[in-house]
């Protein structure tokens, strides 16, 4: 499948900035679950500066522009063909082991209902997949789809609490659900296509989980949508949770309130 | 040099040039209040001497009523007090410690051992601290580290924003000397050239260690005039405005070559000693002294905001 | 009670190494001691080498004691420790290399997973970088005891910042002003030429994107931190600047540091800054004492940072008893200096074991440090011993044992005279182009009679240490 990009990330200040500096994880993961066609990321301000690969097998770009500066846009158009999987990374090349991806961290670190709710979900359930789909489809139904009532800081154990959430919410809840049951597990921050302008539009910057299964390595599983990641999917990069896995990273120095401006839109289509 | 240390070697010099003139002011106070009182409509010149300061809200809200001995506490110990004694040598040596690296081993010993000493006094008690004692020690420790400046750091950059930061807080120190004497602290109109003017003025000269040098310069009477000129013109008077802002064009160029750049600063340091150069007394009086001297208060600020912008931000390009 | 071995007086005889400082002290009457001791303070004093201890409160300008009795080691003591100094920090580089590479000494079943995949120290963020000439700690401090003659124990490794090296540097300073006679007699290995040799270390790991003379600095959390003397003291030694986070900002590719001239590049950042803090971008984004942007420059060759982020992983106490595994397993040798005995308590029989013999153990936590979280067993009440066995059921992995060690005593100035105490001697190891040592180290003396505590935060004190010319 053809997946297409077009996303565009205003940041403006209410107060000129003196500089600002960013982080960016935008290009797509090198795997065989997809090959980039064309991708271009442009900053409207500023120079880029050092790129590399990180341990996790990312490319990151860092961008910095001085000031005085109101606003600053990142856009990202690109097109990548790719193939279902059924989850699983295969190919993807990275340095730092699953097992370290058992420490908490503050977003989605278990409370009591996270941890019952994981071992409920696996009880007698037998093989690292088999237990990961049931955490997947046991977050999926304990954490309705609803836009607008969390934020970017809720933790998966309030997610939880409240019952609605969206994919931040979903991903942050399965991992903190997957390493209660010390099975490592990962945020992942990526698009994902659509053909019209249902939810998936909504949805269209995604974000889910991959969870660690002997034998097979990382699979992609996301509980917003009830399903492995398949062509429908491109795959950015990786983290511990939403913010170290954030597309996007960014400072501005400065005392300045910072608003944020998205547009993002992501066409699958059938190839011929 | 990073302009962090630029900032604290500034702030060195404007916090131990402040402290002195806080024990100037607690001298001519003192020395006036020596004067015979009952001058009809004639305030108590130690709240005089606040409101100089610039901090007799301050002074009002925590002691009330300004007797001698509160003021000595307010402007020598009291350390809510910005421009106290103490409170400029803490700061002082609290930005010498910051760029210990900056300064040479006499220089931080000089401040250090202000401070340190200041903490033994704290600690003695009041009845043993006599008001000459708390003045001639102030002046003593700030002529301490000027000279340990003088005698020891390298003439490089360190050196020219120490002197911007004494300069032109001696500058605006002496303006509002002159000030409080003109405007405060005489009550009346028709005491102008009257036997308390003068013994004013005197102690004024005495206050800023110029008695004796005033009169190998001018000799005779001690006139409004004599004074002003003394204090704003002279370029051989130590604390005169025109010495101030020579000393700060002097340093402003010297960064101007060492940088190989020149900034809006330099040209602004230079206007104001060109015209301080070329205005007679005459001048002065005609604008009206109080006039002149906020005036030159306002350019000296200017300046020292420019220094800020471009030089200690370190946003500079 | 253990007999303690003397480093001075051996069955009544003074050992060679001390020969002349019998006379010095015994030819010394009190009054010149205290005028002396008085002195001491005066120049620590004015100098304004003070030590404040985190979260104590009090005064920031409390002076550490120093007492000035020397330590004195001969040259074929050191030569061995100086051996095995150096070979344990190139078995530290070494493992810490490979646990952000391939980590082939996990695969290869010689140290448990977990205990450096799940540990705190490890820094996934360093994962497959190599940082110039693949060295990730610059400084290795290496806490060394002894119990007798020929007795050197490690007590723990410190690869992140260690600190003290200033008090090591000042108190030779120091007793060379008082005591100039004592150097004319003893021929004593000069330290002095530490700072030059740290500063041509970090030179020698410049980034590769560098040209030309590399500019270090030295990064500082700023004067409210309690090494801020030791911080700006090597600045001005090595003549360098001290920046804070705010003096520093990212720009394309490269550090700069914002001067009165504009932008200057920076090439290698000594910090004193603790990992969490030293980038918002990356870690902590409350941090105001880093810099934004710095690990993504530093990650792609723009800067090196020294110690690297993530070096802790190295000189956890957990990690402490497989070093001697480390030494075998990278360098194919022996070690030369030997570790405590240790019981983790993570293990369930090693824990009973410590569970039944807590008061004659010592037991720490493992990634405790400055002496706080631990227990003396020997030197605790029934009660505290108490206390501490429920901490440590609740949660053992946190902790590991070691014998209470009869540390070596040394001679020292008490209130009547000399009376031995306990020491124990940091030495600095740095780790660039060259592995250089100097001759010497920081000798912490416990200052109350009996006491093993030799913290500064805990009444310990310094001592200058010597090491004799052949």
């Amino acid at each position: 499948m053809i997946v297409t990009v077009e996303h565009a990330t205003t940041y403006r200040y209410d107060r000129p900035v003196r500089g600002v500096v960013q982080s960016h994880r935008l290009t797509p993961a090198r795997f065989d679950g997809q090959t980039v066609l064309a991708w271009h990321v442009a900053v409207s301000d500023g120079t880029p500066g050092g790129a590399f690969r990180d341990g996790a097998g990312d490319w990151v770009q860092s961008h910095s522009a001085h000031g005085p500066l109101s606003e600053i846009t990142v856009t990202v158009t690109g097109r990548v063909d790719t193939r279902d999987l059924a989850g699983v990374l295969r190919g993807h090349r990275e340095r730092i082991p699953a097992q370290a991806y058992l420490r908490d961290t503050a977003p989605t670190r278990p409370d009591k209902a996270l941890t019952s709710l994981a071992r409920e979900a696996v009880v007698g359930v037998e093989g690292d997949l088999d237990r990961a789909h049931r955490l997947c489809a046991a977050v999926a139904e304990a954490i309705a789809y609803r836009p607008g009532t969390t934020h970017a800081h809720t933790t998966a154990a309030e997610a939880l609490s409240l019952g609605e959430g969206v994919c931040q919410d979903h991903a942050h809840a399965l991992i903190a659900a997957a390493r209660s049951q010390e099975l490592p597990a990962r945020y992942v921050s990526g698009y994902l296509g659509s053909d019209g302008d249902g939810e998936a539009a909504a949805e269209a910057a995604h974000a889910w989980a991959e969870i660690w299964v002997s034998g097979l390595g990382w699979v992609g599983f996301d509980a917003a949508n009830g399903c492995c990641p398949d062509e429908r999917y491109i795959r950015l990069g990786s983290g511990f949770d939403s913010r170290s896995a954030s597309p996007i990273r960014g400072i501005a120095r400065g005392e300045a309130e910072e608003s944020l401006d998205v547009s993002v839109s992501v066409r699958a289509v059938q190839q011929q | 040099m990073l302009s962090r240390t630029a900032e604290n070697l500034y702030w060195i010099a404007r916090y131990m040039e402040r402290a002195e003139k806080t024990a100037r002011l607690l001298e001519v106070g003192a020395r006036i209040a020596l004067m015979p009182g009952g001058v009809d409509g004639y305030r108590n010149e130690w709240d005089a001497l606040l409101r100089a300061s610039g901090t007799a809200e301050g002074f009002a809200e925590k002691y009330g009523d300004a007797v001698q001995r509160n003021i000595e506490s307010f402007l020598f110990f009291d350390t809510d007090n910005p421009s106290s004694i103490a409170a400029c040598v803490g700061k002082a040596r609290e930005n010498g410690r910051v760029v210990r690296t900056a300064l040479t081993t006499q220089v931080w010993d000089a401040l250090n051992t202000a401070f340190q000493e200041l903490k033994a006094l704290q600690r003695t008690p009041r009845s043993e601290v006599p008001l000459s004692h708390m003045v001639d020690w102030t002046l003593r420790h700030c002529a301490q580290v000027r000279g340990a400046i003088e005698a020891t750091q390298l003439r490089n950059d360190n050196w020219d924003f120490l002197h911007l930061g004494y300069f032109l807080e001696r500058g605006d120190n002496t303006a509002r000397l002159l000030d409080v004497k003109y405007f405060v602290l005489l009550p009346r109109i028709d005491f102008v050239g009257s036997g308390l003017d003068n013994y004013q003025w005197a102690t004024l000269l005495r206050a800023l260690s110029a008695h004796r040098a005033f009169h190998w310069a001018y000799g005779g009477d001690v006139t409004a005039h004599k004074i002003a000129h003394f204090l704003i013109l002279n370029p051989q008077c130590p604390r005169s405005l025109r010495t101030c802002a020579q000393g700060m064009s002097d340093h402003l160029d010297r960064l101007a070559r060492g940088y190989q750049r020149s900034t809006p600063v330099q040209s602004h340091a230079r206007t104001l000693l060109g015209e301080l150069a070329e205005m007679t007394v005459e001048d002065v009086f005609e604008e009206g002294l109080h006039e002149f001297l906020t005036r030159y208060i306002g350019e000296v600020g200017r300046i020292g905001q420019l220094v800020g912008e471009v030089y200690l931000s370190g946003d500079v390009r | 009670m253990p007999v303690h071995f003397n480093e001075m007086y051996d069955g009544g005889y003074v050992r060679p190494p001390y020969a002349r400082l019998g006379d010095w002290t015994e030819s010394m009457p009190a009054e010149l001691r205290h005028l002396k001791q008085a002195e001491a303070e005066a120049l620590f004093r004015r100098i304004g080498i003070t030590f404040a201890v985190y979260g104590e409160g009090g005064d920031p300008d409390r002076l550490i004691p120093f007492d000035m009795f020397p330590r004195v080691f001969t040259q074929a003591e050191w030569r061995r420790m100086d051996r095995g100094i150096k070979q344990r920090a190139r078995a530290l580089n070494a493992f810490l290399a490979d646990v952000y590479d391939r980590a082939e000494i996990v695969k290869a079943g010689r140290i448990p997973a977990h205990l450096v995949w799940r540990n705190e120290a490890y820094e996934p963020a360093v994962a497959g970088i190599r940082p110039p000439r693949g060295v990730y700690s610059h400084i290795v401090g290496i806490d060394i005891v002894r119990t007798g003659p020929e007795d050197f124990y490690v007590l723990e490794d410190n690869c992140r910042t260690p600190s003290g090296v200033s008090y090591m540097l000042e108190n030779r300073e120091i007793m060379m002003r008082l005591f100039p006679g004592l150097f004319r007699e003893n021929r004593i290995e000069p330290v002095d030429g530490y700072p030059e040799a740290l500063r041509r270390t970090l030179a020698s790991v410049a980034p590769q994107k560098c040209d030309g003379e590399p500019e270090i600095v030295i990064l500082t959390p700023g004067p409210l931190n309690s090494a801020y003397y030791e911080h700006s003291f090597l600045a001005d030694l090595m003549g360098v600047e001290l920046v804070e986070g705010q003096d520093l900002f990212v720009e394309g590719e490269h550090v700069w540091a914002r001067t009165t001239r504009g932008p200057r590049r920076v090439d290698v950042i000594y910090r004193r800054v603790d990992d969490a803090f030293i980038d918002p971008l990356c870690f902590r984004p409350e941090s105001m004492l880093g810099v934004a942007g710095l690990m993504d420059v530093y990650r792609s060759g723009g800067v090196t940072i020294a110690s690297a982020p993530g070096a802790g992983v190295a000189d956890d106490k957990a990690v402490y008893v497989f070093v001697p595994e480390m030494i075998r397993f990278y360098l194919g040798e022996e070690p030369i200096l030997q570790n405590v005995p240790t019981w983790q308590c993570g293990k369930r029989d090693e824990l009973k074991y410590v569970l039944d013999h807590l008061p004659e153990l010592v037991v720490k936590e493992v990634h405790g440090s400055g002496g706080y979280g631990m227990l003396v067993g020997p030197a605790s009440t029934a009660e505290q011993i108490a206390r501490f066995r429920e901490r440590l059921v609740s949660d053992p992995g946190n902790y590991i044992a070691q014998p209470t060690l009869s540390l070596s005593t040394c001679p020292t100035f008490v209130e009547d005279g000399v009376a031995p105490r306990h020491v124990d001697l940091r030495p600095y190891c740095l780790v660039g182009e060259r592995i250089e040592l100097v001759p010497g180290g920081l000798t912490r003396v416990a200052l109350t009679e009996g006491s093993l505590v030799v913290n500064s935060s805990q009444g310990g004190g310094v001592k200058d240490t010597w090491v004799l010319a052949e």
